[in-house]
């Protein structure tokens, strides 16, 4: 019992940097139509650049969960408004065959500059250790980063239903030429929004750091899980993006314990029965025609 | 504003890809005035009107809006000069509750802006569904919110695509009345609609479309007494 509750607070961890990064990747595609290839390459930024941080300039952790979103914030709107958005009108394949271009730069940018093996990273003063409950013995940090993502999913949450700016987010995501044609500058957005989700991507890669080896190629599986992950909660629901997230955290966790050999399988296979029972995932809205 | 012609459709053709579907189309609309755009399946009468909201833009023509040209001004940009649109799948969202369906597009006209208490008296229905989600109306309720929110916003000009379909024949009595109030308000509407007889009990002016072109443009009397010929024609 006690190392089924650490498994699940393990998926639950892990599972918040799924749901974190598909938010992102779900805002992106829902306004702009774009699917980010780019997202994977977004994390793995997100953990180098908080472990860059630490080394070069010594902040810790908690300054790297500010700053790192906010840089990459301000690299996702620097992306949109030179290359993302002259491609806006074209067919969507054009914006995924770029953004997957830029992955292979970013990954390569790195790896010349990093080196392949990973970067250090020290878990930050009062999240290293275990913490007893209840004779359970669990990791703090796991603890922290389930219960922060959680906290995040449902500011996002807030964000989103709660505010102007989020009813036009969700209008536009649901969809974006029925907005326009109700007056909506939908153009508007789509730079913070595009900056918006990489950030998000951004702050996934931070709260992986202390758990995952940071390195260039850590973005690689990680933007394939994400595929998962979306196709799961349903192409464009923000809900099913968050939903599926945590379960697939949790489905790769219990796989990693009781059946080592499949736990990547696992999810695919998760995948690829939901696919089957309701083609637009679990979240998503079925095709009217 | 009332000096000039509120919609000018001149020589507009038309395509999807290679396919052309509008040959050449010419209508206009008067301030307060309900025109009808009557044609079979397959017409183009939804192109026409995706073309006037600048969602359709393989297009070539003439088209003016309260005297200024349209050009390639984006749909939002029209939006905003007036032009209200109430797509043929009445374009409710789903993810929005009724209030926010009708409180998300912005109020471009604020003295022709219904308040939200008049909608609302005017769609009662509205007022007790107001934080259902969009699509757990009914269909004559979807049609409701979809003809209120460009009224909410203030357009003077509402393009209504088959609103009466599908639904209940009480339902479309109550749209007419709705139509009948907007036109008293001195807002013009362009009505799609392949209910003959239920057009011609709104509209002031007809035009028949087939395969693309306006074949002919008629008041109500004579559409009234030609009906039974027209559809003929028309193959309705
Ligand atoms: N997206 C599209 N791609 C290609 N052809 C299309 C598309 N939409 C419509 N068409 C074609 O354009 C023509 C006009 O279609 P349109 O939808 O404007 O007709 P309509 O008069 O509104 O018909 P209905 O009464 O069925 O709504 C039709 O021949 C249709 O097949
Ligand atoms: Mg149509």
């Amino acid at each position: 019992m006690g190392s089924f509750i650490q498994y699940t607070l393990q998926g639950l961890a892990a599972g918040g940097f799924y749901a974190l990064a598909a938010l992102g990747l779900a805002v992106i595609f829902g306004v702009m139509g774009v699917v980010n290839f780019s997202h994977g390459a977004m994390y793995m930024l997100g953990a180098v650049a908080s472990a860059v941080l630490l080394k070069e300039l010594g902040v810790g952790f908690w300054g790297a969960i500010v700053l790192v979103p906010i840089l990459l914030f301000l690299f996702g709107v620097l992306i949109e408004r030179t290359l993302v958005r002259w491609l806006l009108a074209l067919d969507p394949l054009y914006n995924f065959l770029l953004t997957f271009g830029l992955t292979l730069i970013i990954v390569d940018l790195v790896k010349k500059k990093y080196g392949v093996s990973g970067l250090p990273y020290e878990l930050p003063a009062g999240l290293d250790g275990r913490l007893a409950i209840g004779g359970v013995s669990l990791s703090k940090y796991q603890l922290f980063a389930a219960v922060f993502s959680v906290l995040m999913c449902l500011l996002v949450w807030l964000l989103l239903t709660k505010t102007r700016i989020g009813m036009i987010v969700r209008a536009a995501t649901e969809d974006s030429e029925r907005s326009r044609a109700l007056g909506i500058n939908v153009g508007m957005w789509v730079t913070p929004v595009f900056g918006f989700g990489i950030a998000l991507a951004g702050l996934a890669g931070v709260l992986a750091s202390p758990f995952r080896a940071i390195t260039a190629d850590m973005g690689t599986n990680f933007i394939i899980i994400l595929f998962a992950v979306v196709v799961i909660g349903g192409l464009g629901s923000i809900l099913g993006a968050v939903m599926a997230g945590f379960l697939v955290g949790l489905v790769e966790a219990y796989g990693q314990a009781y059946a080592p050999a499949f736990a990547q399988v696992l999810i695919f296979v998760l995948m690829a029965a939901v696919i089957l029972i309701r083609p637009s995932g679990l979240f998503g809205r079925e095709e009217v025609s | 504003m009332a000096e000039h012609t509120n919609l000018r459709v001149e020589g507009l053709d038309a395509w999807y890809g290679e396919a052309q579907v509008l040959r050449d189309v010419s209508i206009d609309v008067e301030p307060g005035e309900v025109v009808t755009l009557v044609g079979r399946n397959g017409a183009g009468k939804t192109t026409l009107l995706r073309s006037i909201m600048g969602l359709h833009r393989q297009t070539k023509g003439e088209m003016s809006f309260g005297g200024t040209a349209l050009g390639r001004t984006s749909p939002d940009k029209r939006a905003k000069l007036g032009i209200g649109w109430v797509p043929d799948d009445r374009g409710i969202y789903a993810t929005l509750s009724v209030l926010e369906n009708l409180t998300l597009p912005p109020v471009v006209d604020k003295d022709a802006s219904w308040s939200l208490d008049q909608i609302f008296e005017h769609f009662p229905v509205l007022h007790t569904r107001r934080d259902f989600p969009g699509t757990k109306l009914s269909g004559g309720e979807q049609q409701m919110l979809a003809m209120a929110r460009p009224l909410r916003m203030g357009s003077s000009l509402l393009l209504l695509d088959e609103p009466s379909e599908g639904l209940a024949p009480v339902i479309v009595q109550q749209i007419g009345e709705i139509i009948r109030e907007i036109k008293s308000r001195g807002v013009s509407v362009l009505l799609v609609e392949q209910n003959v007889k239920f057009a011609s009990t709104v509209a002031d002016r007809h035009y028949l479309l087939a395969q693309g072109r306006v074949v002919e443009s008629l008041g109500n009397e004579e559409f009234q007494s030609r009906t039974t010929e027209l559809l003929e024609y028309l193959g309705m």
